[in-house]
């Protein structure tokens, strides 16, 4: 929204391999703590790479870096009576605050971008650019801004950010009893956004650019 | 009014009578409702500024348009595209002040009013159309554009065309925005 809180967001990919394996002592992996989770620091191998988090231990979901029933996940995978252990190691799914902490420091590099620009009147950052995905960024006369996370191969993105910008102004602004700048909790905007993602995706990097 | 083509919906059009009449209704209830004609114009200021401030996203997402650079721009795009695009008319546009701030838009052909002839008589100051005043001041509001909207003139008050008057308020800021 104007004030670049997070208002939407839409997870929509195929989802991620999880890799569960059983282990016996000692482990080959070395993991170490990092945030409020255990991740794989060396060690890479079938389907585990570094900065896999582990999910889970023997089918119970780890809680941050502490097990199900409470005990601290680096301890006991290093007592060598907890084995052989079942481990389930993932690619950490973003909580939504951590996304909606994410988007505000969006919207702020974003102004920041426009200002560091030579030339007046500039727009800010359009997109950003990353070995494994673009982000691409559409900001309206009004002051909402549309993101899209895409693989770097995938074309029609501009078009797809004007076709979400229409999306939004139909199903969203056009509910009476959505109010402005609030979450978006409206099922026809979601329906049709998905919709429209799916078209996206089947015109596929080969397909018909903006 | 249709959506405009190549939109994936159906494309089935709603009658201009039935629109005509809605807001016939409207006005004529809020005149139940309300004794003085200041409180019925309020009022329908009011609704047009709600309606306003989304059917900007709207306009901006399908008629593409881009920055408009100056307030004569602006005043000339509500003429042009906007009007032409909700109403089916094409308001000209003048210029009223040397500052370049003020501009009025005379409408030729107002659909809201085909079946008024004039106002009753103790309505004499009833701004029937003042929907669309609040919906061009929302719509401006929301792309940072601080403008007051009002008739000048109102052929259903026995002038002889319908004035909307558009006075820009504050100076532009280095980007200029557009309606």
């Amino acid at each position: 929204n104007k004030a670049g809180g997070l208002i939407y967001q839409l997870d929509h990919y195929a989802p991620r391999a999880d890799t569960e394996k059983t282990f016996s002592f000692p482990l080959d992996l070395v993991l170490r703590p990092h945030d409020e989770r255990v991740v794989v620091a060396f060690g890479q191998r079938d389907g585990i790479r570094v900065g896999h988090a582990v999910l889970a231990i023997n089918g119970a979901e780890v809680n941050g870096r502490f097990t199900a029933d409470g005990k601290d996940v680096l301890e006991f995978l290093g007592n060598p009576a907890n084995y052989p252990v079942s481990i389930r190691f993932g690619r950490h799914r973003l909580s939504s605050n951590e996304k909606l902490m994410l988007a505000s420091m969006f919207h702020s590099l974003f102004a920041i971008g426009s200002q560091l620009s030579p030339e007046v009147g500039s727009s800010g950052i359009e997109m950003l650019e990353t070995d494994t995905f673009k982000l691409h960024c559409f900001q309206t006369l009004t002051g909402i801004k549309f993101m899209v996370l895409a693989d770097p191969r995938q074309t029609g993105i501009d078009a797809l950010l004007r076709k979400i910008y229409e999306i939004y102004s139909d199903f969203a602004l056009k509910n009476p009893f959505y109010s402005l700048e609030m979450p978006i909790r409206c099922e026809l905007f979601d329906q049709n956004l998905k919709l429209a993602l799916e078209v996206a995706e089947k015109a596929g990097p080969f397909g018909p650019g903006s | 009014m249709s959506r405009s083509p190549g939109r994936k919906q159906e494309n089935h059009k709603i009658s201009r009578e039935l629109f005509v009449l809605t807001y016939g209704a409207l006005v004529a209830q809020l005149c139940k409702d309300y004794e003085k004609d200041e409180d019925v114009n309020a009022c329908l200021d009011r609704m047009g500024y709600s309606i306003g401030i989304r059917l900007i996203d709207d306009f901006l997402a399908r008629s593409a348009v881009k920055k408009c650079r100056s307030y004569s721009e602006t005043a000339d795009m509500i003429a042009q595209v906007a009007f032409k695009m909700y109403l089916g008319v094409t308001p000209s546009v003048s210029c009223n002040s040397a500052t370049g701030n003020e501009f009025s838009l005379i409408l030729d052909k107002n659909p809201l009013v085909d079946f008024v002839e004039e106002l009753p008589a103790e309505r004499a100051s009833l701004c029937y159309c003042n929907l669309l005043c609040g919906v061009i001041r929302g719509a401006l509001e929301m792309v940072h554009l601080a403008a007051e909207v009002s008739f000048l003139q109102d052929r259903l008050k026995g002038d002889a065309v319908t004035e909307i008057g558009i006075t820009f308020l504050r100076k532009p800021e280095d980007r200029k925005h557009r309606r």
